[in-house]
Formats: structure tokens, C-alpha cells, sequence
């Protein structure tokens, strides 16, 4: 068994690791790996094919959940005043009870503002549902939830048996919606069998959201420089974090895709005029949608790391143009920054020249090796758990992703231009002279071309080779989910979630990143690391001494 | 308030679960397959079941949780998981080499029919079982029963294992039924100083309570062998601590091999460990030695000394029916009242049975099964309790009402000691009393008015 305690024999070239890591295989599954795991050539436009999005080998011990857990748990999880009600047997509805650490504030609606975070809601589907049919107590626990809560709305999710079995829910919640009157009831087809990962869940979310919420009220709202901030899901306060920067800047976040939201912030999102992008993975369908059918121009953002959050203010400053906004956004850097220099030029002398293997979500093992980048540690291994091509290559790929049998199984919203609500943003010539600044609209690079040369990238890294890459890259962190924490680090390798962050947070904009270097300077320099061996395990000779001489 | 929308006047819901106060099959046969040496879960359904239980058990255990999934895709839903689980077993042996697969079912696989003997015996006929490896299986269908039910499912089919040789070995099974590596380890501490030869299983100890040394075994040293669970059916008896829990398996075991069964209560408490002990005492014919009856005097002393705290103090509970049981039973016994008890497994035997416990309290309680959170926050709005015990998720119940709450259950997410402290036997008794006391006298403490705080408690 590996034994992180070991000194570094060889100095492995990428090739060896690969084959290493593929050695122990059945051939079948040797073949199927070999194309998920990618010797970076970091070529610029240029980087090699990775086949990602593609299903899971039975017996191969995965990181990835399912579809539900994508819709349910990440998309629809973090809004705060939607009666979230799961379809189907216990566990579903009890497994994503407040496991995602999404925070929510219901602050200025006072004490009583609604909010359901802390609430789980089943049908708790038995026996004789699953033989005669769980529509008819699907509709009287959309009646008791309305009945007790009075919420605006109720969202239903389905979980495996549900769409096995051929309950309608989408009538019932149609109907329910109709006899309430004051309360928008819909549902998601997300049983957890529909996709190879959670992304066909975001993708499902993403459609019903568009096709019963947004648009909803086209009530203006007060504020300048209007946008919305798409696939932040305020773990561990991360977006309490942007808010305030956005609150500082003077910039308006009409609704977050789903931080702390509320319905009406979805129903609103249309009046926004940019839409700001963060997890691409899990809501571009949205920031595309919102484009074609209101005119809403979207860029990629990213607010995880200092630098990078000056980065996105800037680019969301420049899209306004306004040169009241552009001074702004430059005094709050100015304000901000120097906190987080202090901060980073301390934790820096311990962390540099160390390095990180990540392997998390659809954009954060891209996002976070920003933050690594500003603490001098280089990431030498990541990969994405639920990602597309366009995530590890850049969206210039879409056009050539084969769609595979399980993609189409998800439905693909064909949306038009608005009658009477489409408008553009900019003209064409403001737009044409942004892009000639350089400035590019609806555009992500993807993770490859940022990392460095002979860097490896593997999609869907599951528990045999996160345990060989680390026996043999040895990493000074490793960042992934709950699931393979205390693996890893039972080998002496301190290992961070960077999915739902332990109990750390918040990490993105400026004060989550003097949080980041924090918590990462503690963890690879803490002491328990060398308590591995007793002193007697370390000197196992037995001296030849008696008494106390 | 955390939980604000939960109102004070009980309205009946037929169909609707807030806040439940259980979970599904499938996780309970995950842990207890967690107590099979070299063993590795495998859920028979899509990905997500077992990244949730995984996710959830490694949570409460602060340590790594290996099992493997069927992958299952909308093909596989359609087309019935069969090919999905021979691919799975000719992996899972050529990758990470378990002992045993214990495969449980989801609600996917159960309601599209998946058939896992008949699967098994293809594989065997396919030669994708090793020799000397094992495929055991379990139906756990999330839509019946509970967490509990795949527990005492897969408990079962590991009794199943047996193959008895003729020759009686002397030995008793213990099924400990649904408790932490600790009590495991006080169990077998306890059989160990009786002097009575025993087989426990399933025994997560030294599984899911390791230590940190540098190296990682995805199969640690813990948990009881094949070889054991094959000779639990030359064993003299089964002791089956709780019904919900450990009975079906004892009954297979008596039903098949003639391997004489009693179902105890699970020993949380002065009564129930009595029990225990006697039961051990009875069926191998020892004496009790005086170690025993030390620590069992030593658990009654600290009830004497600290009587005055506890006389009349009002509980809440909710958890297992198995644990609820025994511990409103050792509540009562030291004279306190647990008013609200809750438990989302159904099983109108336990209201009967806490109903008998009760009986004599000379309060009103509020027992109820196949019960949710939400309903027993109601009950403490509308009886205020001194204390909670629930597992963490009565967090917010017990700070929306400012009521202490002790860490008693399964999931416990946020606070340590549950692998490795025991909660049953006499030792562990005693570390229930400090908890209820602590709790108790910390409040005391932080309500009392200066004139009345006291130095001496």
C-alpha cells in the first residue's frame, strides 16, 4: 500500500504515471480510461481531444452522483423561498438536506422573511405507491405543503422510481398551479438514472427554471448596472462575498443563479442587462437562453482568487462603459487589494513552489488554481467530475461534441426571441468595439489551455487512481469532495473539499481569498502531518540497553 | 428562528414528510456491510444512492467509505441492470480485490425487477467470482420500512453465509444490531471478560474508528471474517440485540440451522445491559465475574449521587426504535420523563412497546412511528422538554426552542466521539449520565441568578 511518508524514488515522466495508473485495469476499462486521462501539451488554441461527459464503468468507484443530485442538490438546493418538494422514497430528499452548505439570508424581509433552506420536504413514496402510482399523493402533499407554508411557489423534483413507474407529474403540478392561482407549481424530470453524471440535473434545471420562472415579472427594478450572476451557489458565503463587492461597486445583481435566491429574483432575471457567468458547466443553458430570448449578452466570470476578482469587475465595468462605474470598480480594487497583498506576501513565503492536484466540479478545479497560482503553488494534476469537452478545450469545441445516446435523452429548449421583450443591450457597432478591444462575449477557454505543459487532466477520476497519483506525484494538497477526504488523507496528504470547503469559507472575491491562503497555509503546514510514526515505528531496532543507563 | 415556518398548532398531513426522522434502505445495508472484513458495499442502481451514502457515512464516520455502484443509465433502467452488474463484479475483483461484494438494491432496481441471485449465478457460471470470494446480496427497496430495514437486510444475508459443519464450536452469535464501531468493541469487551466465545456480527470496529498512519487500506483489519460469518451456524445460540434490527437475521439462523435464538433489547442502559449479561450468563453456563458487577455498581452509584438533577426531567426523542426503545427505558428507569418519542421507521410494535415503558411515568407522551421532525418540534411547542436527544439534525429544533440537545443517532455531522465512545453496556451508561448531565447543569449553571449559582453541584 502506498505510503506517503516514503521519500520520491523516480522523478516520473507524465507517459509512466498514465500507464501506471491504467496498469491494473481490465483491458476493457483500460481503453475506456486512457482516453479520459490527458498528458497536457497546454498548445495554445490548439489542445488535444478529451473525451469527457461519457458514463461511468459499474464497479469503478466514482466521485460522481447523479442527475437528481445535479438538479435538486446544486441548482434548485440553494434557493430559499421555494417549497423544494422531492417526488419519491425518503433517501433522495434526506441525503440532500443541508449537506451543500448553501447559506441563505432572508435578512431584509426581517425575521419572518421566508425561507425553507432548513426545511426537507418528501412524499415519502411507499410500496403501493410504486404499484398503483404516487400522482394522487404527490397532489395532497402539494396541498398540505400549500396549506401550511402558503409559499409563491413549489417545485417538485422526481426521483429514479418516478419516471419508472409514469406518474404525470407535470399535469399534477400544471393543475395544482392552476387551482392555487397565487402559487407557480412545476416540475423537474430528474430522475437520477437520466444522465452519466449530476450535469444532466444542471441542464434539466436550467430548462424548467427558463420555461416557468423566468419572465415572470417584468416589474423594473431600482439600480444601475444591472446584471446577474450566473452559477454561484453561495457555498460557504461566497456569494455574500460578491454581493458585497457588487453593493461597494455600485453594481446591481438582479438575481443569483442560485445563492441565497428567491423566486422572484428568477422571475425578474430578464430585466438584467448582462449576465455574468461563473460555474459555466451547470448554468450556461440559462446564459444562452436568456440571450436569445431577451437580448442579454453573457460573459464567463470568475471571482475565485483576488486577481481574477479584479479581473471580472473589470470586464463587467467595461461592458457598461460607463466611466462612473470603471473609476469605481478601480477605487474598490485599490481599497481591497492591499489587505490581500499583506495576507498573500506572509502565507507566500510558506507555499511557495508547492503543489495541488484538484479534481472538483465543471469549472472549480479550473477556478481555484487561480487561487493556487497567487499563493506561488502549482497545480500538476486536475480534472472535473461532471464536465463537457468545452469545459477542459473551450467552447469552440461545442460545434464538434458528438452527442451521445444519454446527451439526447436530455431535452434541448428550442428558444425564440421575445415578441415584445426582446431587446438588445448593445448595438452591433458597441459590441464589435468591445470585441475589437479584445473583448470576448459568450466565450470560455476551458481549463487545458491554463494548465502548464505535461500537467495531467482526468475527467471522472475515480478512487484507484486519485490514491496511485497521489503514491506517486505526491502532492502537498489534494482538493476534492467529502467522499474521498479521508482517503487521501490517511496517506499523510491533507486534503481540502472544494466542494462544499469542509467548514471553511467563504473563498471567492477578496476576503475569500485571504481565507483561502489561510486555510491552505494551515492545512499543508500543519504538524499532525509528521505525527504518522510513533517514535518506535520510526527506529523499530531494539536497543540493547537494560535498566536506565 | 431556523425552522420559522413550522407552526404550533398540529395539523394532520397524510401525505406530506417534513424533516424526516429516517432514511432509506439502502444506506443501512451499506453500514452493515461495513462490518464484514475485506468487504466492499456495491449498490445495485444509479450513481447517485451510493455517492449519498457514501457522502452521509463518511460524514458521521470522519473516515473513508469505499463502495462501488451499477452506474445505472437510462439504458440500463430500460433494459434491466444485469450486464451493469456482471461488468461491476469483473471489476471490482480485477481493481480493488474484496474478500466479499455485498450488493444491496435501490428503489431503481427493485422496481424494474432486477432479480440479484439470478444475476449471481451468471456470474459464477461466467467465472467472474474468484475462488474463494464471495458475492452476497440483499433486497433493500427505499420505498418500504427504513435505513433500519436495510441494516437488518443485509444483517441478514450475512447470516445467510452460514454453513454449518455439524459440530457445534461452542460459540454465540452476537448481532449487535445498528450501533457504532465503539459499542461494537464494548460488546465484544464485555462477551471477552464474561469468558464467553462469541462471533459478532456485523462488527465495523476497527473499520470506521481507524487511525491515521501514512498508509491507506481500503479493506482495514476490522470487521468479521468469512470464515466467522460461515460458522455462525455451528454456534449454541444467538443473542439478537433488538428486534428492528438484528431478530430477522437470529431467526434465519434458528429457522435454518437450528441455531437457538432471544431477542434482547439493545443494551443502552442499566436494565437492558442487565439483561445482556444475564442472557451471556444463562446461555454459556458462566458466572458473572466481579469486574462486571464493579462497573454495573459504579452506573448505579452515579444515579444515586445524582438523582436530584434528573428526578422528573422532561425528554425528547428521536432516532431508532431499536435505541428509542432502550433508551426510554433507561430514561424512565432513573426517573426521568421522556414525553415526546419519534421515530420515522414504522412498526406499530413500538408504540405498544414505549406505550408499556411508560406506563407508570405519570406524564402524558406523545409516541409515535413512521413520525417526521417537523412533527415533533410541533410536540415541543406545545410540551416544552428540558432536553433533545436526536441526531444532528434536532440542531435546529433545539436552538430555535433553546433547549440543550445531546448527540444520540445516526447521522451525527457535527461533533466527534461516536466512534470512540461506547454508549452501550455500563461504561457506556455512565457516559450517557455525564452527557444528560452536562447538559442539564450547564444550563443550570448559565440560568441561574448570582445569588443562586452555586460552586458545589
Amino acid at each position: 500500500m502506498a505510503t506517503a511518508t516514503k521519500k520520491k524514488m523516480v522523478q516520473w515522466e507524465p507517459a509512466d504515471i498514465k500507464a501506471e495508473l491504467l496498469k491494473k485495469y481490465p483491458p476493457k476499462v483500460a481503453r475506456k480510461r486512457a482516453k479520459q486521462i490527458m498528458i497536457n501539451e497546454a498548445l495554445e488554441n490548439e489542445t488535444p481531444e478529451m473525451t469527457a461527459n461519457v458514463r461511468t464503468i459499474p464497479g469503478i468507484m466514482t466521485m460522481r452522483g447523479c442527475t437528481y443530485a445535479g438538479c435538486k442538490g446544486v441548482i434548485m438546493g440553494p434557493t430559499r423561498d421555494i417549497v423544494n418538494l422531492v417526488h419519491g422514497p425518503i433517501g433522495c430528499s434526506f441525503y440532500a438536506w443541508l449537506t451543500r452548505r448553501n447559506q441563505t439570508d432572508a435578512g431584509p424581509e426581517g425575521p419572518n422573511g421566508e425561507n425553507f433552506i432548513n426545511y426537507c420536504f418528501s412524499t415519502d413514496m411507499q410500496e403501493q405507491d410504486i404499484i398503483f402510482g404516487g400522482e394522487k399523493k404527490l397532489e395532497a402533499a402539494i396541498q398540505e405543503a400549500y396549506g401550511l407554508f402558503h409559499p409563491k411557489s413549489i417545485a417538485v423534483f422526481a426521483t429514479c422510481p418516478v419516471g419508472l413507474i409514469g406518474d404525470d407529474i407535470h399535469t399534477v403540478t400544471r393543475n395544482m398551479k392552476e387551482k392555487f392561482g397565487d402559487c407557480n407549481v412545476y416540475a423537474f424530470s430528474c430522475e437520477g438514472y437520466k444522465g452519466v453524471s449530476q450535469s444532466a440535473g444542471h441542464h434539466i434545471a436550467n430548462n424548467q427554471v427558463f420555461r416557468h420562472i423566468v419572465g415572470e415579472n417584468d416589474e423594473v427594478k431600482p439600480g444601475k448596472y444591472k446584471i446577474n450572476l450566473l452559477g454561484e451557489y453561495n457555498i460557504g458565503g461566497d456569494g455574500f462575498e460578491i454581493d458585497r463587492i457588487f453593493a461597494k461597486c455600485g453594481i446591481t445583481c438582479i438575481s443569483t443563479f442560485s445563492g441565497n435566491s428567491t423566486y422572484d429574483q428568477f422571475a425578474s432575471a430578464h430585466t438584467a442587462d448582462l449576465n455574468a457567468v461563473m460555474c459555466h458547466r451547470s448554468i450556461n443553458y440559462v446564459a444562452d437562453m436568456l440571450e436569445t430570448k431577451y437580448g442579454i449578452p453573457w460573459i464567463k466570470v470568475n471571482f475565485i482568487g483576488a486577481d481574477s476578482t479584479a479581473k471580472a469587475l473589470r470586464k463587467i465595468a467595461q461592458y457598461f462603459g460607463e466611466q462612473e462605474l470603471i473609476d469605481q470598480v478601480e477605487k474598490v480594487i485599490a481599497e481591497e487589494m492591499p489587505e490581500v497583498m499583506a495576507a498573500r506576501e506572509d502565507v507566500v513565503t510558506r507555499t511557495d513552489g508547492k503543489t495541488a492536484m484538484i479534481f472538483v466540479g465543471g469549472s472549480r478545479a479550473h477556478h481555484y488554481q487561480d487561487l493556487f497560482n497567487e499563493m506561488g503553488m502549482k497545480t500538476i494534476s486536475a480534472g472535473y467530475e461532471f464536465a463537457h469537452r468545452d469545459d477542459y478545450e473551450g467552447r469552440q469545441v461545442i460545434p464538434n461534441i458528438k452527442l451521445d445516446a444519454d446527451s439526447r435523452n436530455i431535452e434541448e429548449l428550442v428558444v425564440e426571441a421575445d415578441e415584445t421583450r426582446y431587446k438588445s443591450r448593445k448595438s452591433a457597432e458597441e459590441i464589435k468595439a468591445l470585441e475589437d478591444e479584445g473583448y470576448k462575449f459568450k466565450h470560455y477557454d476551458g481549463l487545458a489551455p491554463d494548465m502548464d505543459k505535461n500537467t495531467i487532466i482526468i475527467d471522472d477520476l475515480n478512487q484507484h487512481e486519485s490514491e496511485k497519483l497521489v503514491e506517486l506525484m505526491k502532492p502537498d494538497i489534494f482538493c476534492a469532495g467529502i467522499k474521498e477526504k479521508y482517503s487521501i488523507q490517511k496517506l499523510g496528504i491533507p486534503m481540502k473539499q472544494l466542494h462544499s470547503y469542509d467548514s471553511g469559507g467563504p473563498y471567492a472575491g477578496f476576503k475569500g481569498a485571504i481565507n483561502f491562503y489561510e486555510e491552505i497555509d494551515r492545512l499543508v503546514g500543519s504538524k499532525v502531518w509528521s505525527y504518522m510514526k510513533a517514535p518506535w515505528q520510526e527506529d523499530p531496532k531494539l536497543s540493547a540497553t537494560y535498566g536506565w543507563e | 428562528m431556523l425552522l420559522r415556518h413550522t407552526p404550533k398548532e398540529i395539523t394532520e398531513r397524510k401525505a406530506l414528510t417534513i424533516n424526516p426522522a429516517k432514511t432509506c434502505q439502502p444506506i443501512g445495508a451499506m453500514y452493515a456491510a461495513l462490518g464484514i472484513h475485506g468487504c466492499l458495499p456495491h449498490s445495485h442502481g444509479s450513481q447517485g444512492c451510493c455517492a449519498y451514502h457514501r457522502s452521509t457515512l463518511t460524514r458521521h464516520y470522519k473516515e473513508p467509505i469505499s463502495a462501488t455502484t451499477s452506474s445505472f443509465t437510462e439504458g440500463a433502467s430500460v433494459f434491466g441492470g444485469q450486464s451493469n452488474m456482471l461488468q461491476a463484479i469483473n471489476n471490482i475483483f480485477s481493481v480493488y480485490n474484496p474478500d466479499v461484494i455485498a450488493v444491496h438494491t435501490t428503489c431503481l432496481s427493485e422496481t424494474i425487477g432486477d432479480d440479484l441471485p439470478q444475476i449471481k449465478k451468471k456470474a459464477e457460471t461466467e467465472g467472474k467470482i474468484p475462488d474463494g470470494k464471495y458475492v452476497i446480496s440483499a433486497s433493500t427497496p427505499s420505498y418500504s420500512g427504513s435505513h433500519v430495514t436495510g441494516f437488518s437486510n443485509m444483517v441478514t444475508a450475512m447470516a445467510d453465509m452460514a454453513e454449518p459443519t455439524g459440530t457445534k464450536n461452542g460459540k454465540i452469535n452476537v448481532i449487535p444490531g445498528w450501533v457504532e464501531p465503539a459499542d461494537m468493541e464494548e460488546i465484544k469487551r464485555l462477551t471477552n471478560i464474561m469468558g464467553v466465545k462469541s462471533v459478532l456480527f456485523p462488527d465495523t470496529s476497527g473499520v470506521l474508528n481507524g487511525p491515521l498512519s501514512g498508509e491507506y487500506k481500503m479493506f482495514p483489519e476490522g470487521g468479521t471474517t468469512v470464515a466467522e460469518l460461515k460458522s455462525t451456524g455451528d454456534s449454541i445460540g444467538t443473542l439478537a440485540l433488538g428486534e428492528w434490527c438484528s431478530a430477522a437475521a437470529a431467526r434465519l439462523l434458528d429457522k435454518k440451522h437450528k441455531v437457538p435464538c432471544s431477542v434482547l433489547d439493545m443494551p443502552f442502559g442499566l436494565k437492558a445491559t442487565d439483561r445482556f449479561i444475564d442472557a451471556l450468563r444463562t446461555v454459556a453456563g458462566v458466572s458473572v465475574p466481579e469486574e462486571i458487577s464493579v462497573e454495573r455498581g459504579q452506573l448505579v452509584d452515579m444515579i444515586s449521587d445524582m438523582h436530584q438533577y434528573l428526578y422528573k426531567k422532561k425528554v425528547a426523542l428521536a432516532g431508532d426504535p431499536d435505541q428509542l426503545i432502550a433508551m426510554t427505558e433507561f430514561l424512565v428507569s432513573i426517573d426521568m420523563c421522556p414525553v415526546h418519542i419519534v421515530t420515522g421507521t414504522p412498526g406499530k410494535k413500538f408504540e405498544k412497546r414505549i406505550r408499556e415503558i411508560t406506563k407508570d411515568m405519570g406524564c402524558e407522551v406523545n409516541v409515535m412511528a413512521k413520525g417526521d421532525l417537523f412533527h415533533l418540534h410541533q410536540f415541543i411547542k406545545n410540551e416544552p422538554v428540558d432536553f433533545l436527544m436526536c441526531n444532528t439534525y434536532g440542531k435546529y429544533i433545539a436552538r430555535d426552542e433553546d433547549i440543550p440537545l445531546i448527540r444520540w443517532g445516526f447521522p451525527i455531522l457535527d461533533r466527534q466521539g461516536h466512534q470512540y465512545f461506547p454508549t452501550v453496556g455500563y461504561k457506556g451508561g455512565l457516559r450517557l449520565l455525564e452527557k444528560i448531565l452536562g447538559v442539564l447543569m450547564d444550563r443550570q449553571d448559565r440560568d441561574a441568578t448570582e445569588q443562586k449559582f452555586e460552586l458545589v453541584l
